[in-house]
C-alpha cells in the first residue's frame, strides 16, 4: 500500500535536497574566494599597477577602469531608463505600442552579453569611430543595463498609490508637476535599488567590454574617455587563462575584489529595499 | 506657456519610452549589416551545417555546425541539471520553507544571480575542472560536462525566482479546496499547484535556458574550446558565444572571419529573441 504521508516525507526530503544543492555550493564559492583571496589583499595590491607581466604588483588600473565604465554606463542608462519607466507607468495606454515596448525590454534583457559586445564594436567602435575606448564600453554596458533600470523603476513608480496623483491633480498641478513633485520622490528608494543592481551588473560583465574597451595590459591610468582601460572582470579572465604561471594568490585576490564590489552593491540594494518596505506608510 | 512645456516634456518622455525598441532594432540591424556579408562567401545552409570551422585557413572554412552542437550539448546538460533542482527549490521556497528561512534562501538565490560569470568560470577552473578530470580519468577536465554543471548554476536563479513567482501567484482557494478534500500537502502541490502554475514554470525554464545559451565567459573558460563536433559530454567543446569572444580580438575588421563572427551573432540573437518572445507568451497566458 502506498502511504500518502510517507510519499510526502520522501518528496519534501528531495525538495530540501534540491535547495541544499543550490545553496551549499553558493556558500562554498563565496567562502573559498574569501578564504584564499583575503591573504592577497594588501594596500599595495589595491593601489599598485600590475608588474612583471601581471605576475606581481597590484590591480589599481583595473579597479579604476571598472569604476569609470560603471559610472559612464549609469550616466547614460539612468536618465533614459528612468524616463522610459515614467512613460510606461504614467503616460502609456494599454495599446499595441505599450505591448511592443514591453516586448522590446524583455528582449533587451535576454540578448546574450557577447552579442552586446558585437553590437558595441559595430556601432560605437567602428561606425561612430570612437575606437576601443571607455566611451564605447560605457555606452555598450549602459544599453545592457537599461532593461534592469526600466523594470525596477517602473515597479517603483507603479507602487505609488493612485490617490497621491489624484490629490495633486485636483489641487491644480499639471501632470508633469505631479510626476516631478509627487510620484518621483515617493519612488526614489525603488529607483535607487534598480540603479544599484544595474551598477553591479555592469561592474561584473566581461563579454560586452571585450572588444569595446578592455586593454590586456595597460599599466597606467586612462587620461580621457577615448582611452582604452583595464577592467577587473577582464583582468581576472586574462590572468586566469591567458597568462601562465600567475601566482594563485593574485588570481584569488582579484576574484575577491570583483566579487566584493558586486556583492556589496547587491547588499546595499537589498538593504534599501528592506528598509523601504518597513518605512512605507501606505 | 505651461501647455507647451508639458507638451515638450511629454514628447521627450515618449522618445525615451521608445528607446528600448530603438536599441533592439539597432542591435539587429548592425548585426545584419556586419554579418550578412559572410553569405557572399558561403551559402546560409553551408554556414549553418558545414562541419568544419577553420576561419583562418586559406580558403577559410566557415561551417558552424560544431559550434551549434557544442552549444546544444552544454545547454542540454545544464538543463538536465538545473530544471529538476531549480523547480524543486522553487517549490521548497514557495510552499515548504518556514517564513524566516524563506527570506534567507531568497537572498541566497539573489546572491548566486549576482556573482559575475567570470568569477564562476574562475572558480569552476580551480575546483570543478580537476574533480571532473580525476573522476573520469580524462586527459583534461575542460569538458562539456564541466561547462554544463557551471552553467546550471547560472540558470538556477532565473528558474527558481520565476517559478517561485508562478507558484506564489496561484489563488489561495485552489490550495484550500484541495486540503478540504483531504489531500496531503504534497498531493496538493503535485496535483493542484504544479498544474496550475505550469505555464509560469515553462516560462521559467525557457528563460533559464536562454540565459545558458547566451552565457559566454564561464563557458569559454571551462569547456576546453575545441571547435570540433563533440563525441561525448566528456570531450572538450566550443560554443557559439565562446567562439565570438575568443576570436573577435584577432579578426581583422572587414575580413571574412569578422563577418562570420557577426553572422554567429545573428544566430544567437534570433535564438534568444525566439526564446524570450515565447516565454513572454507563456507568462502572459497565466494572467
Amino acid at each position: 500500500m502506498r502511504n500518502p504521508h510517507r510519499t510526502q516525507n520522501i518528496a519534501f526530503f528531495l525538495l530540501l535536497l534540491a535547495t541544499l544543492l543550490i545553496v551549499v555550493p553558493v556558500g562554498m564559492i563565496v567562502v573559498i574566494i574569501i578564504q584564499k583571496g583575503l591573504p592577497a589583499i594588501t594596500w599595495q595590491f589595491l593601489t599598485d599597477i600590475p608588474r612583471h607581466g601581471m605576475r606581481a604588483g597590484g590591480i589599481f588600473p583595473a579597479i579604476v577602469g571598472t569604476l569609470y565604465l560603471v559610472t559612464g554606463a549609469i550616466l547614460f542608462a539612468l536618465p533614459i531608463g528612468l524616463l522610459a519607466a515614467v512613460y510606461l507607468s504614467e503616460y502609456s495606454k494599454d495599446n499595441i505600442l505599450n505591448r511592443l515596448i514591453r516586448l522590446a525590454i524583455v528582449n533587451l534583457a535576454g540578448v546574450p552579453s557577447v552579442v552586446y559586445g558585437l553590437f558595441g564594436l559595430a556601432l560605437f567602435v567602428v561606425f561612430f569611430k570612437f575606437g576601443a575606448s571607455i566611451l564605447s564600453g560605457s555606452l555598450t554596458l549602459g544599453i545592457m543595463i537599461l532593461p534592469i533600470i526600466i523594470t525596477t523603476s517602473r515597479e517603483a513608480l507603479e507602487s505609488v498609490p493612485q490617490s497621491f496623483r489624484e490629490v495633486s491633480l485636483s489641487l491644480g498641478a499639471s501632470k508633469w508637476q505631479t510626476i516631478r513633485h509627487i510620484v518621483l520622490p515617493n519612488a526614489i528608494p525603488g529607483i535607487l535599488t534598480g540603479t544599484i543592481l544595474g551598477l553591479g551588473r555592469a561592474a561584473g560583465e566581461t563579454a560586452p567590454i571585450l572588444f569595446t574597451v578592455a586593454a590586456f595590459y595597460l599599466p597606467q591610468l586612462p587620461d580621457s574617455i577615448f582611452d582604452q582601460a583595464m577592467a577587473l572582470p577582464y583582468h581576472l579572465y586574462v590572468i586566469s587563462t591567458q597568462v601562465p604561471n600567475v601566482d594563485e594568490k593574485i588570481r584569488y585576490g582579484t576574484a575577491l575584489v570583483l566579487l566584493a564590489i558586486v556583492l556589496f552593491m547587491n547588499l546595499v540594494a537589498i538593504i534599501i529595499r528592506y528598509r523601504y518596505r518597513k518605512m512605507k506608510k501606505w | 506657456m505651461r501647455k507647451t512645456k508639458e507638451f515638450i516634456i511629454e514628447k521627450f518622455i515618449l522618445i525615451c519610452g521608445l528607446a528600448s525598441i530603438l536599441f533592439v532594432v539597432l542591435i539587429f540591424l548592425f548585426l545584419l549589416k556586419e554579418g550578412l556579408a559572410v553569405f557572399n562567401i558561403v551559402s546560409p545552409l553551408k554556414f549553418l551545417f558545414g562541419k568544419s570551422w577553420y576561419p583562418i585557413s586559406e580558403p577559410p572554412q566557415l561551417g558552424i555546425l560544431p559550434l551549434i552542437l557544442g552549444s546544444l550539448l552544454v545547454t542540454l546538460g545544464a538543463a538536465a541539471i538545473s530544471i529538476p533542482i531549480g523547480v524543486g527549490c522553487a517549490i521548497y521556497i514557495a510552499e515548504i520553507a518556514p517564513l524566516k528561512i524563506k527570506e534567507t534562501l531568497k537572498a541566497g538565490i539573489e546572491l548566486l544571480a549576482a556573482i559575475p560569470s567570470v568569477v564562476l568560470g574562475f572558480i569552476g577552473m580551480v575546483t570543478l575542472v580537476p574533480i571532473v578530470k580525476n573522476l573520469f580519468h580524462l586527459p583534461t577536465g575542460l569538458t562539456a560536462l564541466s561547462g554544463s554543471i557551471m552553467l546550471a548554476f547560472m540558470a538556477m536563479p532565473t528558474i527558481v525566482s520565476i517559478a517561485e513567482d508562478a507558484l506564489y501567484s496561484i489563488p489561495k482557494n485552489y490550495k484550500e479546496g484541495a486540503f478540504a478534500l483531504g489531500a496531503t500537502h504534497w498531493q496538493t502541490i503535485w496535483r493542484v499547484m504544479l498544474p496550475a502554475a505550469s505555464s509560469g514554470i515553462v516560462a521559467a525554464v525557457m528563460l533559464g535556458i536562454g540565459r545558458v545559451i547566451g552565457e559566454t565567459m564561464a563557458v569559454m573558460m571551462i569547456t576546453g574550446n575545441a571547435a570540433v563536433i563533440p563525441q561525448s559530454i566528456l570531450a572538450p567543446v566550443r560554443t557559439l558565444t565562446a567562439t565570438i569572444a575568443a576570436e573577435m580580438g584577432e579578426a581583422v575588421v572587414g575580413s571574412e572571419h569578422y563577418f562570420a563572427l557577426f553572422a554567429i551573432g545573428i544566430v544567437l540573437f534570433v535564438i534568444s529573441f525566439a526564446i524570450n518572445v515565447t516565454a513572454d507568451l507563456f507568462l502572459h497566458k497565466r494572467q
